[in-house]
């Protein structure tokens, strides 16, 4: 079983390469095709690790402290589950999205390295690996982010690419301060050190840089400027990859995976955590509120989320943990539902202003209903899935008696409600308006993983339990247990 | 060569950039070759390769050394050393079970022949370096060509 592990990285690879190579004799049909039953095969791969357990492969032979190794715990699985269910379905949504660019080779070649490089960082158990692989997903987003080639996009790309380098810059001196300390670059192995060699300043300080690196990948006020202009100026398909999938798997996953199992979390990095999210959270909704843009909207509202799910992990209780958790799956359905929808408003009107648009669910009566519930479970409606999370931050938050940062997050909560209200009335209710007048639903490969997401949002709301004691609870007991990580590694040695 | 002598530099660039050519690829292939025992490897002597191309870029101009190795061959070999080195992993997987597996025999140490399949990913990488980089060279260089026209256009009117 463990022999297929490096397929997760190894098959998008092949198919960013001969993309690029078959792409030179047929440029059309071949790269959409090809991505498509890529993204499948990843899919079956995964159902195929599904709840295997703990399992570990050794890059070409050498023992752990030595070489990389991969891993895929019940946390990998996790988020394995949201990059690759998200990447497939925008990747099907993306067969007639792509038809009005030009180019559609490198679009999807760059998309399939991105997913390799998200991929990498999930599976990897290796600190500079992750820094590696980390790059190779940035890379391929700052291509794809001025994919359009027009002023806006190439100012929203070089911005990225600038504090995204900054960012990764941070890591890697992280990494290398970690590396002068511990003499080992594997995760399991810099744990063992630190735990028998507790107080180290120099640990401290790349703790410091690892905040900051992977909080501008994360999107986290204060390092946040550069997503409200990347993610609305991406082709649809890529800011919901982006929104859904990039921030939480460069951002989040690789910060709770350093702190919780490398460094080892201690209170002044949860607070930190809690401040950060906190500030997230209420500056990212207040800044939603007077966006006209559709896409900016969601932006602003993505930090907001991942302030939630900050705060989530910074409460470091159990059920603060299950709920951030629950929220970054969560979210992953419905920002990207509501990205994926904005694309196809936009491809049919024209506009994404709020304000030149209204009357969309009668032109667009299934790419409205499926907006319409992904707007209700992001701000928190049951039974959507958002309300179960959100619950849950709020419950552990006050259980763990930070009474201020619970009233902050009901705040937030009513605050996404209404500018998720605003959206609605302005754009899918209210009178139809010139712009409008000669939309239609959109072709069928764009409608469908709409109303899939929708599904997903409605049956992950319904059967929160299940999910919860399923796949949430597993991770989250992963992700607590710094020892069980590194026994998983080296118990058998 | 009378377009030689239109386009790319003077004359002593060219003449000095005909000898150092060759020495440049062979020490280039040199070090891929030894790079698993001393060292260099794949990527250094793939720089110094591209590097090679890239200095006959300048001296004699993009439309001579573009006739000899055009852009799509170009990304068509980067392609190819790339899926190479995909492969030799593969390859590693099925046999050996594990993804990059040494394969191959190791052979007698400090011989050419020696540490398996690793000189065959340097040759992979340096197909990859070598080729991307002087691709990436010809990319920037469509500027060059685009003022260089309308310099011409002028010349004629």
């Amino acid at each position: 079983m463990e022999t297929l592990l490096p397929l997760f990285v190894a098959i998008p690879i092949f198919s960013a390469i001969l993309i690029l190579l078959v792409g030179k004799w047929d440029k059309k049909i071949f790269p959409r095709i090809w991505s498509i039953l890529t993204t499948l095969s990843l899919l079956v791969l995964l159902v195929l690790f599904w709840d295997k357990g703990t399992i570990i492969h050794e890059m070409s032979g050498w023992k752990p402290p030595y070489g990389i190794v991969l891993i895929k715990d019940s946390l990998s699985q996790l988020m394995l589950l949201i990059v690759n269910g998200v990447a497939f379905l925008t990747i099907v949504y993306s067969y007639s999205y792509i038809l009005r660019y030009e180019d559609y080779l490198r679009f999807f070649s760059l998309f399939m390295l991105m997913l390799a490089g998200m991929n990498g960082v999930v599976l990897t158990g290796d600190l500079f690996n992750l820094y590696v692989f980390l790059e190779i997903a940035s890379l391929a987003s700052y291509a794809l982010v001025g994919y359009g080639v027009g002023g806006e996009e190439l100012e929203a790309s070089f911005k990225y690419l600038i504090l995204g380098v900054f960012a990764s810059m941070l890591i890697l001196f992280g990494v290398g301060m970690v590396y002068s300390v511990t003499g080992s670059l594997n995760m399991a192995d810099i744990a063992r050190f630190l735990i028998s060699h507790p107080g180290n300043k120099a640990v401290l300080m790349a703790s410091g840089l690892f905040i900051v690196g992977f909080g501008l990948k994360a999107g986290l006020v204060p390092f946040h400027a550069w997503l409200p202009d990347a993610h609305p100026s991406a082709p649809a398909p890529i800011s919901a990859m982006l929104s859904g999938v990039l921030i939480k798997v460069l951002g989040i996953y690789s910060m709770i995976r350093v702190f919780y199992h490398v460094i080892g979390i201690t209170p002044i990095i949860s607070n930190t955590f809690l401040a950060i999210g906190c500030l997230s959270m209420i500056v990212g909704a207040l800044m939603g509120f007077g966006q006209d843009d559709m896409k900016r909207l969601f932006a602003f509202s993505s930090i907001s989320q991942m302030g939630f799910v900050m705060v989530g992990i910074g409460l470091g209780t159990p059920l603060g943990i299950i709920g951030a958790l629950f929220h970054l799956l969560n979210h992953a359905g419905f920002k990207s539902l509501l990205f994926l929808s904005s694309g196809a408003i936009e491809g049919e009107t024209g506009t994404r202003n709020l304000s030149e648009l209204g009357g969309l669910r009668e032109k667009m009566p299934v790419t409205s209903a499926s907006s319409v519930v992904g707007s209700l479970s992001i701000s928190g409606v049951p039974p959507f899935n958002g309300f179960w999370s959100k619950l849950i931050i709020i419950l552990a938050a006050f259980q763990a008696g930070k009474i201020w940062v619970a009233s902050l997050l009901v705040l937030t909560a009513f605050l996404t409600l209404s500018y998720y209200l605003k959206f609605q009335k302005n754009a899918i209710f209210g009178n139809i308006v010139e712009k409008v007048k000669g939309a239609r639903e959109a072709p069928m490969p764009m409608v469908v993983p709409l109303v899939l997401f929708a599904v997903i949002c409605l049956f992950v709301g319904v059967f929160n339990y299940t999910i919860i004691s399923n796949i949430i609870i597993p991770a989250q007991q992963i992700l607590m247990d710094r020892g069980g990580y590194i026994l998983s590694i080296f118990g058998n040695i | 060569m009378k377009e030689n002598r239109k386009s790319g530099m003077t004359f002593i660039v060219k003449m000095i950039t005909n000898i150092m050519i060759g020495f440049m690829i062979v020490f280039g292939g040199y070090i891929v070759l030894f790079g698993h025992i001393t060292p260099g490897g794949g990527f250094p002597g793939g720089v110094m390769i591209a590097l090679a191309y890239i200095l006959v870029t300048l001296a004699y101009g993009r439309n001579i050394v573009e006739r000899k190795v055009s852009g799509i061959t170009a990304s068509v070999v980067d392609d190819l050393g790339a899926l190479t080195f995909w492969f030799i992993g593969i390859i590693g997987l099925c046999v050996g079970g594990e993804f990059l597996y040494n394969f191959l025999g190791k052979g007698k140490p400090f011989h050419i022949f020696s540490a398996g399949t690793i000189i065959l990913n340097n040759i992979a990488i340096t197909l990859k370096v070598g080729m991307s980089l002087y691709a990436i060279f010809l990319a920037l260089a469509i500027l060059g060509r685009v003022v260089t026209d309308k310099n011409e256009r002028k010349d004629e009117q």
